[in-house]
């Protein structure tokens, strides 16, 4: 694959919840599409018979046991929030879609 | 042209575990909004999960009692989107390797007038672990979040395309309900979200071989939703390829009020949610050893009890089946069972007048003052011939509101049955001395009159009459006149 698409590029960008400009979606359609055929020389390596690997780390199972801590303070809590009402944090409305 | 209906169910359960899955937060139901969070919950920076181990035991037990295979080398995933009620961005969940997989479950479905009811074996394709996001409410130009119910354990349970029918949807969801109540790794209360469910739905021709366009039923908040959600849909999809359209893949609401469903959106792919593996959590190994003591854990299953209640305790399928539908009924059953109460008597009890009483007041059994002992009690009063039926109704009512003994209760209200002669024959003699028209009435032909004289002896008896007693002394005292 070389080059990729500005729509490419817009709807990546939108996944990401970026703003971007016409002109900059033409500029990263070009710059990721380089980026993409440096990563896709991996491709030339033989990786029959090699198992993915999903964690370069060795150790696995770390786990806790099921025990339960107090909450945070739900004043600490909102010290972080911009609006809130009632104990909840109020956002832009979320349409039913 | 007459369609095949193709259904397949996602199931998400709430697990009921004390803490959430990567955080120690507590895992209850119903606190205050946002007193149960964490910074691990809240997403903020640097912080890092960490698996809880209980989670992992219970979505293993769920998969093993739906007779899934089990991945013992797994791991996590990173699902990517935007939404106010997830503070990460994004959800962990499992990808390619679900913990549990290729699994079914046998359905009954019960008969309607024209067709026997049958059983049906379903497949499941997929159990996976994964975090709840938080409860939105949406507000007039707003919406509020409570961030409570963020990083709940869940299993998301996928059914094959196996299920043809609403029907059929929703015996699977009784089936999956009853089993996953039996293994107590959940609560399964739809009204408190601790079980979900989302339908996908399309329809072929018959005959066809490969699947119509499917949609995507959300807001189903009850198994009867779900059954009528899907009843309308089937019918809108045909209504719309018989006009010649196209079945859009998208997702659809059911609306409670009319019945319908209503378009939400157009479904995204999941490459949008650019799945790769979560590098906060290191991979799962589970060996036999700890296979092997979650296997050990798991209690009798309904299957197993059903067969049981047929097999040793001589109940018919059918009563056997709706006693061992919920856990604690069937639990209770067997207390009755062990405390010495008769078999059919004490089903008998349960499905009528005590599931009456629960649906009505809207409670689970566990809420009454009832107990497989009193209860039984009260049944042996009725096997020994101490109350009538009708006399144990009053009993019954005040063991489920007040408790207490049966046999106390009785006595203390006087109400034991009277089978004694030498005390009926003197009530039975005044009735029919003062109603001289219903022997002659009787002595006609016409049977009603003594239906007419039995209810006045029970009149006068407070319902106390052993009534074949009464029949048998009404009718030789009438003889003799």
């Amino acid at each position: 694959m070389a080059k990729l698409s500005k729509e490419e590029v817009k709807h990546v960008a939108h996944l990401a919840r970026l703003a971007i400009t016409d002109e900059e979606a033409e500029k990263f359609a070009d710059q990721l599409g380089k980026i993409t055929v440096f990563a896709e020389q991996l491709n030339e390596l033989d990786t029959t018979n090699v198992e993915p690997t999903s964690h370069v780390l060795s150790i696995v199972n770390v786990m806790r046991e099921d025990v339960a801590v107090k909450g945070l303070d739900r004043d600490v809590m909102m010290l972080n929030v911009k609006e809130q009402e009632n104990g909840q944090v109020k956002v832009p409305p979320i349409l039913e879609d | 042209m007459n369609f095949e209906t193709v259904i397949g169910l996602e199931v998400h359960v709430e697990l009921k575990t004390e803490s959430k899955i990567f955080s120690p937060s507590p895992n209850h139901f119903g606190a205050e909004p946002n007193t149960n969070t964490s910074v691990i919950d809240l997403g903020y920076p640097g912080v890092l999960p960490v698996l809880n181990k209980n989670v992992v035991d219970f979505a293993i037990k769920a998969s093993l009692a739906l007779n899934m295979k089990i991945n013992q080398h797994t791991k996590f995933d990173r699902k990517n989107y935007f939404y106010p009620d997830n503070p990460k961005a994004y959800q962990i969940s499992q990808f390619d390797k679900p913990i549990g997989y290729d699994g079914w479950i046998e359905i009954e479905v019960p008969g309607t007038e024209g067709q026997e009811g049958y059983t049906k074996k379903i497949g499941i394709t997929r159990l996976h672990m994964e975090e709840d996001a938080g409860k939105l409410t949406h507000g007039d130009g707003y919406s509020l979040v409570d961030f409570n119910r963020q990083g709940t354990p869940l299993v998301e349970i996928v059914s094959e395309p196996d299920i043809r029918t609403p029907a059929e949807a929703y015996a699977y969801l009784e089936k999956i309900k009853s089993i996953i109540q039996y293994t107590g790794v959940s609560d399964v209360r739809m009204e408190e979200g601790s079980l979900r469910c989302d339908a996908n739905i399309s329809i072929r021709p018959y005959g066809q071989e490969e699947f119509g366009t499917k949609t995507e039923l959300k807001n189903l908040n009850s198994f009867n939703f779900v059954r009528r959600g899907l009843e309308h849909e089937e019918v809108r999809q045909a209504e719309v390829l018989m006009s010649g359209g196209v079945i859009e893949q998208e997702t659809r609401r059911f609306d409670e009020k009319t019945g319908k469903t209503i378009l939400m959106r157009v479904k995204e792919g999941t490459d949008d949610y650019r799945y790769f593996p979560e590098p906060d959590l290191v991979n799962l190994v589970i060996d036999d050893e700890w296979l092997e003591r979650v296997r050990q854990s798991i209690p009798e299953l309904p299957d197993a009890r059903k067969k049981r209640y047929v097999e040793e305790l001589g109940l018919t399928e059918y009563d056997a089946s709706v006693l061992v539908v919920n856990k604690p009924i069937s639990d209770f059953f067997d207390g009755m069972v062990n405390a010495g109460a008769d078999v059919k008597l004490s089903a008998n009890w349960l499905m009528g007048d005590v599931s009456a009483y629960l649906n009505a007041e809207q409670i689970e059994i566990g809420q009454t003052k009832l107990t497989a002992e009193n209860l039984a009690g009260m049944v042996k009063l009725i096997s020994d011939g101490t109350i009538s039926s009708k006399i144990a109704k009053k009993v019954f009512t005040e063991l489920v509101q007040n408790g207490g003994d049966a046999n106390e209760i009785v006595k203390a209200k006087g109400l034991v049955q009277i089978s004694d002669a030498s005390v009926l024959v003197p009530i039975i003699t005044k009735i029919l001395d003062n109603n001289p028209q219903s022997i002659e009435d009787f002595k006609n032909g016409k049977d009603r009159a003594i239906g007419f004289l039995v209810g006045q002896i029970m009149k006068e008896t407070k319902g106390q009459a052993n009534p074949p007693m009464v029949n048998k002394i009404l009718l030789e005292e009438i003889n003799k006149r």
